[in-house]
Formats: C-alpha cells, structure tokens, sequence
C-alpha cells in the first residue's frame, strides 16, 4: 500500500531496531506460509498408488508379422508393432539429414523387429491412426494423425506436418523373446 | 475519515473505477477500533482464519474424495496412505472443524458477556447466529462424507429428527433421503452441499464483518469509543495482535494434527459403513454434544404433544433463543464486568452449557459424575431447565432489579483508572 | 476479573476430564495402557518388532482376515527391501484378468498388488466363521475404542473356561474384554504359535504385543513422517510467534491500554 505512514523522528536508533524486527518476522512470516503451501501442491501430483502402477508386462506371441497392437501405459497407448523385413529396411534407408528429429532407427529399438513406441502425436496429444489392420498409415508407411495431419514413418518418426518431434519411445525390456516389460 | 491518497498510478486508476482498494484502506487499515479490546477480542479473526483454512483443505481434499457409498471410504484411506501429504491436509480439515467451533464458541461467550449483542449490534449477533447454523450444518454433512459408521448412524438419527413433525415428518424425511433410508443419494446431496455452505458461511461472513464496521467494535467496558483517544487504528494495532494471536492458537491447533489427529474423533468412523449393525454407543461430535443433551433431555409429552417432537423443538429452541436476546436483556449497561450480580449468572451458564455437554455424551442411564442416584438425563433435564431459564427468567428480571457499578466515562478514563484490572 | 475466568475455565476443564475418564461402556473392563515404542513427541516403530508382528499376521491372522489396504509395496514401511518384497509378493496368488481370451486367472504378486483377501466375499467368510465376518484389520489399531490396548488384551483375554453360571453359547468363546464376553474367534494365539528367527522369546504376550504393533502401522503408516514434520513445524511456529510477539510489543509500546 502506497499510504504515508507519518513517521515521528523522535527517536531514530529505536525505529532502526523496531523496522528490523518487523522485517525479520515479515520474512519468517512470509517462508512459513511459502512452505505451508507445499503440501498442497505436491498433493496434486501422483500418488504412491499410481506411481506404483507404472509398469506393464505384455506378451508378443500373438502378434503376426506386419500387424500392431494397442496397449494402455500409464494411461496412455503403446504401439507394439511386429515390423515387416521391408518396413525395417525403409525406416534404416533414410538418411538423418531428411529428418525433423534426426534418429536412426537402431536408436529407437532394441529389436529390430519389435517397434514400441508412446502412441500419442508429439503435437497435441492425438492417436495417430495406423496401428489397427485397415486404418491409414500415412505417406511414410507408419502412422498419420488425423487432428493436424502428421506423418510418422516405421520407425515412428516426424516426416510431414506439425509435429515436432518423434513418438517417444518408453523404456522397456524383454524379459522373454515373447514378452516384453514396459515402464 | 479522510478518503486515502494513492500515489502508485495503477492502485489509483484501480481504485478510481471500483474502490477496492479504499474500501480494505478503511476496512483493515484505517478502521477506528477501541484501544481496550483484550485477547477475548482474538477469536472473530481466528474463526475468520480457520474458515479459509476449512475450505482450502476441503478443496484439495475434493481433488481426491469419491462420493460414492462404494467408495467414499476407500478414497478417504487412499488420501490418508497414498496422495501427498494426504493425511496432513485430512488430519488438518477434520481437527479444523473442531477448532472452528472451539473459535465460535468463545466468540458468543465473549459477546454474551460484554453484552455485544445488545443495541445498536442486534444484526451483527444475529448473522453471528446464522453462521452457527450454517456451521452447524456444515459440519454434520462434512462428517457423513467419509462413509464411516458413526457417519452413518449419526446421519440415520439426525434426519430422523424430522420424522418428528406429524404428516409432513415421514415425507419430509425420505425427501431428505432421496428413499427409503440413507444411502448413495443421501450421500451425493450432502456432498454437494457440504461444498456449498461454506461459501454461503463466507457470504455471511462478510455480511458480518460489514455490520461489525457499522456499528463498530464493542469492548470490554461496553462503553461506546466517544472521542478520537478512545480509538486506535486497526492497522498496525490489531494487525500484529490478531497475528500473535494467530500465532499461539497455530501451535494449539496444528498439536493436535501432528500429535493427537484423533482425539476429538471417534473409533467407529474408521469402520466402514453398514446398515445393518448399529455401533453400540452414538455420540455426535462434540460440538454438537449439549443440543444432543436438551433433544435427549425431553422424554415426556406436554398436552398430547409426543416427547420425540417436543425434544426437537426444544433443540431448535435452545438456539432460536438467541435471537431474542437484545431484547430479553433489559439491562442498561452492556458489560457484565459491571454487573455484580449478573455476572455470576453468566458464570452458571457457562457451565451449564458443559454440563450440557458431559450429559450429551453418556448415556441416559449412566450416573452423573459417578454421583449415585444422580442419572445423567435427570441432570440433562435441570441443566437444560437452566439453559432456557437463563434466557427468559434470569436475563428480563436481574437486568431490571441489579444496581450496576458504575461504568467509566469513557474508554480512556478506564484504561488510565483501572489498567490492573483490565 | 482474572478470578471469575479461571473459576469458569477450572469447572470447565473439570467436566471435560471427567467426561474422558469414565468411557467404559457396558460390562467390558478397561483395557490395561501398554508402553508402546511409537508414543509420545518423538515416538517411532520398532522395525524389528513390526517384521515380528508382520510374521504373526501372514502365519496366523491372514487365515481369515483381510487387510485390504495394504499392497506389498508398502511393507518398505516396516523394513524389507524391493527384493524381499518381490520374493513376499509373489508368495501369494494373485487373480488378475480378464486375459485375451476372456478368462480371469491368477498369477504371482506383484508388489503394486493388495494383499489378497482369505474370502471371495463377505457371504463366503460369514459361512466358513459360523455367521460372523471376520473384520479387515488394517485399520483396527485405531477402530476400537482404546485402539492397541484394547486388541492386546483381547488377544490374551481368553478364559478356557466360562465363569460359572455364564451362558455360552455354542462355538463362542470367552473373552473378558470383548463386549458381551462372547467372541467368535477362537484363541488365535497361543506360546510359540509362530517362529521367532532373532531370539525374541516366543511367548502369547510378545505375539500379542508384535501384531498389534503391525497393526498400529497398517492403521497409522504415515505416523513417523508425522511426527516428524510435526517437530519441526512447532518449533517454527514457536519461533515466529515469539518474534510476532516481540513486534506487538513495540507497537504497542506507546498506547495505554
């Protein structure tokens, strides 16, 4: 508040002591209620029981060459995709320079035939189609998503449109040769 | 009162358009209090404080709470084990709901005491009132919420109340039921409600503070402030105090949420719901225990009118009572302090209102204070006889018959005179 | 003035102690108070103990209650590590689905998984206990009225025998401290009812003693992580209020009231 507050000089070397004690307690007033106000705001991030949640196993024996599965993680859909000899030689045929979010494809798999990726476009959080027998791929053979028209390729990589990065790869790791533990 | 000069540009250009910033200037800043006001004097503010910590709390607890009867309970557990600092902001709104009316309580003492209710503050006392019952309210619906079995069976006697009133009684109750007994629809509207009345509790509370600035403080003389030495200004006077006040009464509430964060709860609650066992002893919380009392109180009919709806009116009554009080008191002074004989009056319903309390607790049968022969709905009955005879017999006839001592001529000279004993 | 208020304060205070005295309700005595390692300002769990009292419950009491609040992952409260957690977890037969072809089955625990219940459902439990549903203990620490005390002395409050003249009926027991006196469940506790690998001598009361402190913390977890903020937030509020009270007292140095 911008009121003049009528100071008495009268006697100066007190106020000094006094407007330092109002300080110092202001200050410890001020970090008291800062820190009062953290728990409130952690408790709105995950909790112990979602966090513990935050890993999936899945089985890959009933995925048939050239076929993907949806599976949910965290919420959110994983794209399993059982790659074709053609579909792997394409996504390793492209040269780094050609890309918006320059990967090789050895970078975003740990078996060339399995691609395992986070199912959800890097521009707004759409689905992308592709994954399901039937539904489009896009120009790049992978998977296109239908809110603002991004194309990924095999390896799941920005190739055209707005998106400006490639479908995450989460981490996981095969337990089997048949499945695979995600998170 | 002089209108504020605003240096800072964007304050003024605010302030010139909607005055905010002029009404908090004369509101908390400029505000002519009495200088006398003692510590009594704390708890408007603290109560004010404890209501905006109940509906913060109560906001991020919504964040995780299911009003479910399949799983309320269970999301009252998983705020408690698994969401952030769930139990700290649980453990705080349930404790705060106990340290809101121990506020509100030595709030209306204080102002039955010094007389605050009497002309010209009967709108302040009586919107006081209404944010009791709004309180009240609050607080039963907030304790149906977490499905246990003192949620349940509290709220199956509570709006059995109602069953009381003949022909529209039943009606009446399976409307506030939403069936034929309490149960998922119950739950929902007293969620929804419970998240309402505090704002509605808010809404008053500022209807309150603005009655309160209209007619300005009263103090512990009860003698209005009459010239500028009588008056201090709300900032930084009371500012500071209100906070070390605050200060003290933190340590005192947040004690018992780190420390003893069931104390004024009961074991049955932590079990969860079910219709079909009744737990073998029903308590109300405790702010609720001396209305528990008088409703219990009455276990006989007058003229045909059954003891269940008397002993209903009666509960109502015990408050409705308060809103007459400016004018059953006819006394001249306001302050008990001096009014000798009053006084100990005062003192006898201060204790009455406990004796209240201790027989809303037991059971009927139980002996008063292990005193044989003495059985605690007899005691319930004097104490409750008390309550009303305070209000419409003690309160008209010692306010004309008492010879007051006399009252300081103003709020200055008492400070000067009598500074020992204030 | 000062006398007046202490007078209304001290019969104030006397009522409400005596209120909190006198709560035995019904013929059940009052349970004798114990010493528990977790009492007072700067209390804590024994790990030990709570391990001890985990193997109490796993071998005795899970045979017919739940404790349906409590997942494996959050036995790091009482001490084991990811690995003895795993290996606990995956003890027990977990049903999960439904799997690809529609059909629930079971696996192993995982240690995001609750411990399993020993019934379907309350109907199943209430005809295997002759009626009665056995309760979920993991909040029964603080859902009785004198909380650990009480379930100490219920466990070792058994009488073979009814006292004479008292009629028992059929498949109860006798228990001074259960209301009523009579108690479905048999005595589950007996000497040496469960093995005991760090010496602690295996006796009814140390069983006793050890479940009900693990029940105390499937009830109260967060109890530590309270206590311990609790500490350090006093002792900041101590603070401030003292320099709020300082600041008062300037302020208010020049005016007489």
């Amino acid at each position: 508040m911008s009121q003049t507050v009528q100071s008495s000089g009268d006697h100066a070397p007190d106020e000094n002591r006094r407007d330092f004690l109002i300080l110092a307690t202001t200050a410890v007033g001020v970090v008291g209620t800062g820190m009062a106000l953290w728990p409130f705001v952690d408790s709105m991030n995950a909790s112990k029981d979602v966090l513990a949640l935050a890993s999936v196993e899945v089985s890959l024996s009933n995925i048939p060459v050239g076929q993907a599965i949806k599976v949910m993680w965290r919420g959110k859909p994983v794209f399993i995709r059982h790659r074709t000899e053609r579909e792997i030689k394409e996504a390793d045929d492209v040269a780094l320079n050609e890309l918006v979010d320059p990967q090789t494809d050895d970078a975003r798999v740990e078996k060339k035939e399995w691609l395992i990726l986070v199912g959800v476009c890097t521009h707004l959080g759409c689905i992308p189609m592709g994954t399901a027998t039937g539904e489009t791929r896009g120009d790049y053979d992978g998977w296109y998503c239908p809110c603002h028209g991004s194309h990924y390729d095999t390896s799941g990589r920005i190739r055209k449109g707005p998106a400006p990065l490639n479908l995450e790869v989460p981490t996981y790791s095969f337990l089997t040769d048949t499945s695979v533990k995600i998170g | 009162m002089s209108a504020p000069v605003w240096n800072n540009k964007v304050v003024k250009w605010v302030d010139d358009r909607l005055p905010v910033f002029s009404m908090l200037h004369h509101s908390a800043y400029e505000y002519p209090t009495p200088k006398n006001l003692s510590y009594m004097w704390n708890f408007g503010s603290l109560a004010g404080f404890v209501l905006v910590t109940m509906i913060l709390t109560g906001i991020f607890l919504v964040m995780n709470y299911t009003p479910h009867t399949d799983m309320a309970f269970d999301s009252v557990e998983r705020i408690m084990r698994d969401v952030n600092y769930g139990w700290l902001i649980r453990y705080m709104h349930v404790n705060g709901a106990s340290m809101f009316f121990i506020c509100v309580y030595i709030h209306i003492f204080r102002g039955l005491y010094y007389g605050s209710y009497k002309a010209p503050r009967e709108m302040l006392w009586w919107i006081g009132i209404l944010i009791l019952l709004a309180m009240m309210a609050t607080a039963f619906m907030g304790y149906v919420l977490p499905w246990g079995q003192m949620s349940f069976w509290g709220a199956t006697v509570i709006t059995n109340l109602f069953s009381a009133f003949p022909i529209v009684g039943e009606p009446l109750v399976h409307w506030l039921w939403g069936g034929f007994s309490i149960g998922n629809p119950t739950l929902n509207r007293f969620f929804s409600l419970h998240y309402l009345l505090p704002f509605v509790i808010l809404g008053l509370v500022v209807l309150h503070v603005w009655a309160l600035h209209t007619v300005r403080s009263n103090n512990p003389t009860g003698v209005e402030a009459k010239t500028p030495q009588d008056s201090i200004p709300f900032h930084p006077y009371y500012t500071i105090k209100d906070l070390f006040g605050m200060g003290i009464f933190l340590i005192f509430f947040l004690f018992f949420v780190f420390f003893a964060p069931d104390f004024f709860g009961e074991p049955d609650n932590y079990i969860p719901a079910n219709p079909l066992v009744t737990p073998p002893h029903i308590v109300p919380e405790w702010y609720f225990l001396p209305f528990y009392a008088i409703l219990r109180s009455i276990d006989f009919s007058i003229f045909g009118v059954p003891a269940k709806l008397l002993g209903v009116l009666a509960m109502f009554a015990s408050i409705v009572v308060l809103f007459v009080i400016p004018w059953l008191d006819t006394s001249k002074v306001r302050s008990s302090k001096y009014r000798p004989v009053y006084k100990w009056f005062f003192l006898i319903l201060f204790i009455d209102c406990f004796i209240l309390g201790y027989c809303g607790k037991k059971a009927p049968d139980d002996y008063f204070m292990g005193i044989e022969g003495l059985h605690v709905i007899v005691m319930g009955q004097l104490a409750t006889l008390y309550y009303f005879a305070h209000f419409l017999v003690v309160m008209p006839i010692v306010g004309k018959l008492e010879r007051p001592k006399p009252l300081p001529a103003s709020i200055s000279e008492s400070v000067l005179k009598g500074g020992a004993n204030a | 003035m000062r006398k007046f208020a202490l007078t209304a304060i001290a019969a104030a205070f006397a009522l409400t102690a005596f209120t909190g005295t006198s709560q035995a309700s019904g013929d059940a005595p009052v349970p004798k108070a114990q010493d528990w390692s977790w009492q007072g300002l700067f209390g804590t769990y024994d790990r030990a103990q709570l391990q001890r009292g985990f193997q109490v419950y796993k071998g005795i009491c899970a045979g017919c209650h739940s404790l349906r609040f409590i997942a494996f992952r959050n036995l790091e409260g009482i001490g084991f590590n990811e690995d003895q957690i795993k290996a606990i977890a995956a003890e027990y037969d977990i049903e999960d689905g439904p799997n690809d072809d529609g059909d629930m089955f079971t696996r192993p625990g995982k240690p995001s998984d609750y411990f399993p219940s020993p019934f379907p459902n309350d109907k199943a439990a209430a005809a295997s206990n002759g009626g009665s549903i056995p309760p979920d203990l993991s909040l029964m620490a603080k859902a009785r009225m004198h909380g650990p005390d009480y379930v100490v002395a219920l466990l070792t409050g058994y009488e073979e025998e009814a006292p004479e003249g008292f009629d028992l009926a059929e498949g109860k027991h006798y228990n001074h401290y259960f209301p009523g006196h009579q108690i479905s469940m048999a005595p589950p506790l007996y000497d040496e009812a469960v093995e005991y690998t760090d010496g602690t001598p295996m006796t009814l009361e140390q069983h006793a003693h050890d479940v009900v402190a693990f029940l105390n913390w499937t009830a109260q977890p967060e109890l530590e992580a309270r206590k311990a903020l609790g500490l350090k937030v006093l002792l900041f509020l101590i603070v401030l209020t003292a320099m709020l009270y300082a600041v008062k007292r300037k302020i208010w140095r020049d005016i007489e009231h």
